[in-house]
């Protein structure tokens, strides 16, 4: 489908706001579905990209992602504190079926709050088969999000177990959402999910077990940074700026609207720490490298595949697959025939 | 390039409170390989043109078992309009009176289905309507 209405994107949130909304979503569109029309535009945009905070929530399914996606939302639309109100962006990512391709995404139904707010865009992705949690042109769309002139843009991940951890690379904070009685101390101390917190979040925390869950996250941070004290998740340096960060490990209860100011403080602060102590810019440089190689591969792949002579690749996978040759001389054979 | 994938919208508007219809369209239409977004219970006509304004949807599936279609079809007809979504297909289910089939139609609503219908036939339905130039 052609997109009909021209995208401008130093015009996009100036005129009207119902048609630009749509211009909006139309190349979101174009975007993650990889378009030749989208990666035009996501040329013309990445000049105007770079300006917002990317925060990343990610969790188990059914640890309350959503619900405190929604509430941070309407706490940065609605501050309580002297901060400025910011526009939200909000991108829910949800599976797709492994077998036919398709998906449900649901991640709306707990975002009603959001509802009729122009400064709110909430947009569902599906996984499309990526496996790290998020989905493969998530990050495209990010961008073009951030340069819609989105000052928060909210990352939620699909129900994520324990090595999903795309998002750390995206995002600049990233949330790692709990809820009590999930595992013993041993999970705690396990690689992955938990070594991308930036922030804990210990959500449902009226349920019990919430005190086993804490304690288990706190030793394993305490062990991850030894030279801490209780209270110390602030350490400051001799010039009174952060040293170092500490994840902070919170207790909230989204769909009560408990522990959610303070959340939001967290956020602020580690926004903060990472401007002050120049990891802002380190993150920033990292996930671009990281980008610009995962394209490149994509690229070299796909220019090499439409090289290759017809029927070689299914020729060689044949002689594969009735155990003739081996994968290592398929790959062999395949790159000698291109 | 990836190809374009069938998004659609199942919402359920106004006011009753039962959603399994709606779950087993949002199901099939999964099965089938599209990418349904799913808003949950008793949206307004105004938060549903939000929602598929913003998910840039093919087709809305509003399903109504309250019997207050006639008020809310065309209410969603006309927001989806007003946002300059004129391409957008609308499907109906629930219990909706036969009678009140050729109103919807003439309001713009692609197609009425109402109980025992099978999901395979809404399934094929919608892929030849989204296949149909707009």
């Amino acid at each position: 489908m052609a997109l009909s209405l021209e995208f401008n994107p130093h015009t996009v949130m100036t005129c009207d706001p119902a048609f630009s909304r749509l211009a909006l979503s139309r190349l979101l569109t174009e975007v993650e579905n990889d378009s030749p029309m989208g990666h035009g535009a996501l040329s013309l945009l990445f000049p105007l990209t770079g300006k917002a905070h990317l925060v990343g929530v990610t969790g188990s399914p059914g640890a309350g992602k959503s619900s405190i996606v929604n509430k941070l939302a309407s706490l940065y639309r609605h501050p309580t504190d002297s901060c400025p109100c910011m526009k939200v962006a909000i991108v829910a990512v949800d599976p797709s079926s492994p077998f036919t391709g398709g998906a449900v995404l649901g991640d709306r139904v707990r975002m009603r709050d959001l509802c009729g707010d122009p400064g709110v865009f909430i947009r569902s992705m599906a996984s499309r088969g990526a496996l790290g949690g998020l989905a493969h042109a998530t990050s495209a769309m990010v961008q073009v999000l951030d340069a819609a002139g989105f000052d928060l843009i909210l990352i939620e991940t699909v129900g994520a177990g324990q090595a999903e951890v795309d998002v750390a690379r995206l995002a600049h904070t990233t949330l790692v959402v709990e809820a009590p009685g999930m595992g013993d101390d041993i999970q705690a101390i396990k690689a992955g999910i938990l070594e991308i917190a930036d922030i804990l979040v210990i959500n449902k925390a009226d349920r019990p077990g919430v005190d086993t869950t804490e304690r288990a996250l706190c030793a394993m941070l305490e062990m991850a940074h030894p030279s801490t004290q209780d209270d110390a998740f602030r350490n400051c340096n001799a010039e009174g700026g952060p040293a170092v960060w500490i994840p902070p490990v919170l207790r909230t209860i989204a769909i009560e609207n408990v522990g959610m100011v303070r959340l939001k403080q967290s956020i602020e602060d580690h926004r903060h720490y990472l401007l002050a102590s120049g990891e802002w810019a380190c993150r920033e440089n990292a996930r671009i490298r990281a980008e610009m190689e995962a394209l490149l591969r994509d690229t070299l792949m796909a220019r090499w595949r439409s090289g290759l002579p017809s029927g070689a690749y299914q020729s060689a996978m044949n002689a594969l697959l009735c155990r003739s040759i081996s994968p290592v001389e398929a790959v062999e054979r395949l790159i000698e025939q291109n | 390039m990836a190809e374009r994938k069938i998004r659609v919208l199942v919402a359920k508007p106004g006011l009753d409170g039962h959603d399994r219809g709606a779950r087993i369209i949002a199901r099939a239409l999964r099965d089938a390989g599209m990418e349904v977004i799913y808003t949950g219970l008793r949206q307004t006509p105004e938060m549903i043109a939000e929602a598929a304004l913003q998910e840039d949807v093919d087709a809305v599936g509003l399903s109504i078992l309250s019997g207050a279609h006639l008020a809310l079809v065309p209410r969603v007809i006309d927001l989806l309009r007003a946002n300059g979504q004129d391409n957008v297909r609308i499907f109906v289910g629930g219990i909706i009176p036969e009678s009140d089939v050729p109103r919807l139609v003439e309001m713009g609503v692609s197609a009425v289905y109402g109980p025992g219908t099978s999901t395979q036939s809404v399934v094929e339905e919608f892929r030849r309507i989204l296949n149909q130039p707009g």
